[in-house]
């Protein structure tokens, strides 16, 4: 049981560090350098995500081992993930807004960004791929919500402070984000080797 | 309309390829641009896939286009999208199952792709066949053009090879293959993109005083 949890944390861990989505995956990054000009969205970007992210991962976990395996239908995948994620993004909306309009009013306008993101897409697909259970799944799912909330708020804060900095004409703007979360992908390489799984 | 749509097939084409270069301009579907340009071989194979896919799903949706009902058309052009990718990602893994080991993760991603829906939703719906094929030809041959740049770079750089085989001797600058240098390239190469586009349009500013 000790060996079990362990090895949740240290999946929780590799999402989440070693293979950050951001940095060692390259994913989201549409949307990693769309929303990191101010912490604000940011934070309210990460926890959107973080939340869709572990419940996307936990259905597509039960439509894919209990309804594609069992057809053999596995070949569709994409169509029925990105199904899904539509379905729950638009059902997460529409709740969020009777049940909590002032929590709509924050974060719904991150919600729409969502299903057109390849991270959220990207979870359910890698954890079929790689045949995790379904608590692995959840933690994975978590581990990569996470290490996506930490690289934005890492970008977050370098570019506000870039605002004030004199960059050379042609590299304003994202020419110089690039440069930067090379940088700082340089410095998530030292965690390769963390941990072995 | 009709009688100009020869010039404009050109402008079309051209659009998708300088204008709105989906990567270097838009800064659109980042995510492969980064991750498959390692080497020239995967950048070029992952670039026709989306040429292709780009393609397809603008036909499908212009022959769709009367029948869609506006309601629910996002759902339907997603779908149109998937049920590509999915013909995509098959065909790769049976005619170059060595690049698609590599690569497969982000072919199935071409379904996120801010680039496809967007072409589809702005341009295909609302314009008939020819159009919507060059549009889409153009879209995915500038993304082609982006990718094959990069990974010729970074290639290059990094290794000292093109398309696997060995060109330059001497040892190669191993950051540019590794996660960190497909950003550092992505940044300078878009810079200089911008340099070249800023000194162009200086130029033509300057031809028609």
């Amino acid at each position: 049981m000790s060996s079990e949890f362990t090895k949740l944390i240290e999946l929780i861990i590799s999402a989440s560090l070693i293979n950050n989505f951001v940095f060692t995956r390259f994913l989201g990054l549409c949307i990693f350098f769309g929303v990191s000009k101010k912490m604000e969205t940011a934070v309210g970007m990460s926890i959107t995500f973080t939340a869709v992210m572990m419940v996307s991962a936990a259905l597509s976990w039960v439509v894919f081992n209990w309804l594609l395996v069992p057809l053999e239908i596995t070949f569709l995948e994409i169509i029925v993930f990105i199904g899904i994620i539509a379905g729950l993004v638009q059902l997460s909306d529409t709740i969020m807004r009777k049940v909590s309009p002032g929590l709509y009013y924050k974060l719904g306008i991150y919600l729409a960004l969502i299903s057109t993101n390849c991270i959220i897409l990207a979870v359910p697909l890698i954890s079929a791929g790689e045949k995790y259970s379904f608590i692995q799944s959840l933690a994975f799912g978590l581990g990569s919500g996470l290490g996506f909330a930490l690289a934005l708020i890492i970008m977050a804060s370098i570019r506000e402070k870039l605002e004030l900095a004199d960059v050379p004409a042609p590299f304003k703007g994202l020419p110089m984000a690039f440069v930067i979360t090379g940088l700082i992908a340089l410095a998530f390489t030292g965690f390769s080797g963390l941990i072995t799984l | 309309m009709s009688n100009q749509s020869s010039i404009n097939l050109k402008d079309l084409f051209l659009n998708g390829i300088v204008k709105e270069n989906t990567i270097f301009k838009l800064a659109l579907s980042l995510c492969p641009s980064i991750a498959v340009t390692n080497n020239l071989k995967n950048g070029v194979f992952m670039g026709v896939a989306v040429l292709f896919v780009q393609v397809m799903v603008n036909l499908t949706i212009s022959l769709m286009r009367n029948i869609i009902h506006p309601k629910v058309r996002l759902p339907i052009f997603m779908l149109v999208i998937s049920g590509w990718v999915t013909v995509t990602q098959l065909m790769m893994a049976a005619f170059v199952p060595d690049v698609y080991s590599k690569v497969g993760l982000y072919i199935a991603l071409i379904v996120a792709f801010a680039s496809i829906l967007a072409r589809a939703e702005m341009f295909a719906s609302k314009n008939s066949i020819i159009p919507s094929a060059v549009d889409g030809l153009g879209m995915g041959v500038g993304f082609l053009f982006a990718l094959s740049v990069i990974s010729f770079f970074r290639e290059l750089v990094g290794k000292g090879s093109l398309w696997g085989h060995a060109i330059i001797n001497t040892k190669p600058l191993l950051i540019m293959i590794l996660p960190a240098g497909g950003f550092f390239a992505v940044g300078i190469l878009m810079a200089l993109f911008n340099w070249i586009n800023a000194r162009y349009a200086a130029k033509a500013a300057h031809a028609s005083h």
